[in-house]
């Protein structure tokens, strides 16, 4: 065994550490499984006092989803048995499906808003980045604070004459203008992100490729992008993210036609109020792709949430 | 073509000769590559904040548009101020900024401090712990209305099997006493891992070294920390209540899913105000004046804590 360190905690004092860590991440836990669990239940059981932690799971939840459902009469149902065992659970409650309903739609255009503005943010923001990193750009320190100061404003106060602005360019309500609109917010992340990311990538890379005869823009193409692909990745994750979740411009600007997910989600009303097992399902569909990039990300994690102030 | 070309170019020019060809290109190169990020930030913040600034001065409102506007001077701005509404969201806003900032520090501090004892495992319980803060804002906290509910509620039943209420007793959102809590706890919730992270950064930049020479000096480990630990900390924990105020300042969508500002006023950040004055009212002149106050106060507070800031990282 090597020499016992003074400043390692002794096995008991890990012990107590490492109980008390698990007890609170599995309280923070807790609401997160309860939305899973939730989208399982029947309505009673998503209703029940006390809660039910034990229940029999139904998909329930999702058809209704997924469905629009209409009432029925009796004779009607008994004349149309159901064909299929979504067609069943809707039948058991007296209704029948009338089509789709519209969370699909809006779950498409949380990943097109999503990928597309995630994709010009990194395309924009490694070329700034890039420029920022290896170039002498005048007032570059007032540059590179001017694109962090965009995030402080809040969302609200810059949705006003953004509001005004997309009624006037007609791109109220569409893909392309939350595209761009988040393009712009993402912007801040990405640069000071992928700077940091390139930062690190030594300039005799690109000085030896100089001398093989690349001019600035091959070196930069196939040197530092290669480099630079964890990094680049990483950021757009966090882009992905941060559009994925978005909801006040979201809320403001759009109602239908590019409506996305998280201004959706909680009007799904059934009967009596909120629908809370299709509320859950909807949920758990729109979170469970986030905490799996949250678990691909955990290495970059820090980077991400202080836009590269804190490095590991 | 051009690349072979290239290549003889920069074998035959001596050194001083081809670094400068090549530095005008890379200006070139600098700008066009800088030039479409300030352009689109330039179209989407900039040009939005001048157009608020000048409507502002205005009585303009938007769902009519071919209304005669006025320009009314600093009337918008008068009003806003002497109004006790908005001290009254300012306060609110206040008070969830001040205790979501004391809880996320204290339990994000014990967390990274435990986590940074180095037990087995603590991989694994860091990223469960980490996962509410990556997650979607308004779709988490419309959830928690539900865990809220009085009778039917995960949180009330939890509560009152521990405290011995009855857990139909209270209601987290519609109690005028708890609803400023209920935001605070589910923003908690949400944000203690942030600070965690931050925290758990500064505590491992902290070489051994200091400690196992504060060892030899008989250094307790109450003084150890106080005198290395806290102070080596300190930096990182300004910065990460930097981001969560900036944050909570803005705070809109897991309040709005919550408690919509309710019941009454009580829960109404500026934010929601903001809202409320520019999409339901339709008074956007207001409005816009009341952005523009919005913003010079989180930009001025912003400079004011980042010089406090720097000032403790130079110590």
């Amino acid at each position: 065994m090597s020499a016992h360190s003074i400043t390692e905690p002794s096995v008991r004092q890990k012990w107590f550490a490492g109980a008390l860590v698990a007890a609170y991440a599995l309280i923070t836990l807790l609401p997160l499984l309860w939305i899973i669990a939730t989208g399982f239940k029947s309505s009673s059981d998503a209703i029940a006092y006390p809660p039910k932690i034990l229940f029999e799971p139904t998909l329930e939840g999702y058809v209704n989803l997924f469905t629009a459902q209409t009432r029925q009469s009796p004779e009607y149902l008994a004349q149309n048995p159901p064909a299929t065992w979504y067609e069943a659970i809707v039948h058991d409650k007296g209704m029948v499906i009338a089509g789709p309903s519209r969370y699909g739609e809006r779950f498409m255009n949380s990943v097109i808003i999503g990928f597309g503005a995630t994709f010009l943010s990194v395309v924009l923001g490694t070329l700034a980045a890039y420029a920022f990193s290896r170039y002498r750009i005048p007032l570059k320190d007032d540059l590179l604070f001017f694109i962090l100061s965009t995030r402080m404003m809040p969302p609200i106060a810059v949705a006003i004459p953004i509001f005004l602005m997309f009624r006037n360019l007609g791109l109220s309500d569409t893909h392309a203008g939350m595209i761009l609109l988040y393009t712009a917010v993402n912007l801040s992340l990405a640069v000071w992100l992928l700077k940091g990311f390139i930062d690190e990538i030594p300039r005799e890379y690109e000085e030896a490729a100089l001398i093989d005869g690349y001019t600035r823009f091959q070196a930069f193409m196939k040197v530092v992008l290669p480099q630079a692909a964890t990094g680049i990745a990483a950021t757009a994750i966090f882009c992905l993210i941060f559009s994925w979740n978005e909801y006040a411009f979201a809320v403001l600007l759009t109602s239908g036609t590019a409506q996305t997910a998280p201004p959706f989600i909680p009007t799904i009303i059934g009967v009596g109020g909120q629908d809370w097992p299709a509320v859950a399902a909807g949920a758990t569909i729109f979170l469970v792709p986030v905490m799996v990039f949250t678990i691909l990300l955990r290495k970059h994690l820090l980077r991400g949430i202080t836009f590269g102030a804190v490095r590991k | 073509m051009s690349h072979l070309n290239m290549d003889s170019v920069a074998r035959a020019t001596p050194r001083h000769l081809s670094r400068r060809i090549r530095g005008l290109s890379d200006r070139a190169i600098a700008w066009v590559f800088v030039a479409p990020t300030i352009f689109l930030l330039l179209a989407v913040n900039i040009f939005p904040l001048i157009w608020t600034i000048r409507l502002s001065f205005t009585n303009y409102a938007a769902n009519r548009p071919n209304a005669e506007v006025q320009w009314i001077g600093l009337r918008n701005y008068e009003r806003i101020l002497s109004d006790p509404d908005t001290w009254a969201t300012m306060q609110a806003t206040a008070h969830f900024l001040f205790w979501t900032i004391v809880f996320q520090v204290m339990i994000g501090f014990a967390l990274a401090w435990l986590i940074n004892q180095k037990f087995r495992g603590n991989d694994l319980w860091t990223t469960i712990i980490v996962l509410p803060m990556m997650l979607s804002p308004a779709v988490v906290g419309n959830f928690w209305t539900l865990l809220y509910q009085p009778q039917l509620g995960l949180f009330n039943s939890i509560v009152g099997f521990f405290s011995g209420a009855d857990p139909t007793s209270f209601s987290m959102i519609g109690d005028v006493h708890l609803a400023p809590w209920s935001i605070v706890i589910v923003d908690t919730w949400m944000w203690t891992p942030f600070v965690m992270l931050i925290c758990l950064a500064g505590l491992r930049s902290i070489p051994d070294s200091i400690y196992e020479a504060a060892e030899c000096d008989r250094a307790s480990r109450w003084r150890q920390f106080w005198t290395i630990t806290v102070p080596m900390v300190l930096p990182f924990l300004m910065l990460a209540v930097l981001f969560r105020g900036i944050e909570n300042f803005k705070m809109f969508d897991l309040v709005v899913q919550l408690t919509g500002g309710g019941p009454g006023n009580i829960t109404t950040l500026t934010s929601i105000e903001l809202k409320r004055e520019a999409f339901e009212k339709w008074r956007t002149g207001y409005s816009s004046a009341y952005a523009v106050i919005l913003f010079v106060t989180v930009f001025g507070l912003a400079s004011i804590y980042v010089k406090a800031l720097n000032r403790v990282k130079d110590r």
